[in-house]
């Protein structure tokens, strides 16, 4: 599949109807959406075939479009039941399965090194700090046993700078739309 | 909520050390058919913990998997097909995922188990 097919794809994706703050739920939209998986499967070969998790999916876009560059199989996991709702009707609008877990990604125990990547826009930690860290080091401790130590990844590096294009979310949001420059980073272990 | 989820999931309550495997406790299944793709099946094998995965699919009225997994059985189509199946292709719609030392319920609702905690299980 082309960049610009699966962007059009997660186009279909719907949104969060009404967002909440407290758990900085924001949109992942088509452009970096696509732009981030894309670029773990043609770059990497993270995706196909692979087990994927998507943590803090909000309403499914990374772990659908995981699915859609051929994940073998996709777990999104969130805090959120209404999110898991949305994603659930996303799924079945762009027809992938997806498997959904409600559950908070500090108290996430899963057995054993089954997951082969971790895929997520975490929350960046601006209403609760160390929201970020929290998430990454979820997502170190998840991706292969007895990687329990504190972010002991063994590379850690920024692929590329995107533009997070965010359109107003909430109330407090002056403008109708702002490009965010963010960071696309790889960890391994 | 598929079976190869289940052998991940363990009960995550503060304390717990034998937290896994969850039992499964039925309201309602479904069956959906994915491609089959015996690849991914014989690397999954490895990481999968059988014992847990065999009850999980006893529990879900499957009792055509083997006890214990050879690799010789990875040759046969027939085979793979059935634990295709188990781990793929039947979810749990409606029911509740059971901790095997404190008996708490984590109940499954439209496929999505709800794993989250009380506060004073954190």
């Amino acid at each position: 599949m082309k960049l610009k097919q699966l962007e059009s794809m997660l186009g279909d994706v719907s949104q969060f109807a009404k967002p909440k703050i407290d758990l900085e739920q924001y949109p992942t939209g088509p452009h970096i959406a696509s732009r981030m998986v894309y670029m773990a499967e043609n770059s990497f070969g993270d995706i196909s075939g692979k087990v994927v998790a998507d943590f803090g999916c909000g309403c499914g876009t990374l772990g659908i479009a995981a699915a859609l560059l051929e994940a073998s199989y996709v777990v999104g996991v969130d805090i959120d039941y209404q999110a898991l709702e949305m994603a659930q009707t996303n799924m079945e609008e762009l027809e992938v399965e997806m498997e959904l877990v409600l559950d908070n990604i500090q108290d996430l125990s899963w057995r054993g090194p089954v997951v082969d990547t971790v895929i997520m826009n975490p929350p960046f930690g601006t209403r609760r700090k160390g929201a970020d860290m929290e998430f990454l080091s979820a997502a170190l401790k998840h991706v292969q046993r007895g990687a329990l130590r504190d972010l002991k990844a063994k590379t850690a590096e920024v692929l590329c700078e995107l533009r997070y294009d965010l359109p107003a979310s909430y109330k407090f949001h002056k403008k109708r739309e702002v490009d965010i420059a963010v960071d696309l980073w790889r960890f391994t272990i | 909520m598929r079976l190869l989820t289940h052998n991940m999931l363990s009960c995550n309550i503060k304390g717990v050390t034998k937290g896994f495997p969850l039992s499964i406790e039925v309201q309602k299944l479904d069956t959906k058919e994915t491609d089959f793709n015996p690849d991914f099946l014989r690397n999954i094998i490895p990481k999968l913990e059988w014992k847990a995965f065999h009850d999980a699919a006893v529990s879900v009225g499957l009792n055509d998997i083997p006890e214990q997994v050879d690799p010789v059985m990875l040759e046969y189509t027939e085979f793979l097909q059935k634990f295709h199946h188990a781990l793929l292709e039947v979810h749990l719609e409606e029911g509740a995922l059971i901790c095997p030392e404190t008996g708490r319920r984590f109940p499954v609702t439209k496929g999505v188990p709800n794993m989250l905690l009380l506060e004073d299980e954190v």
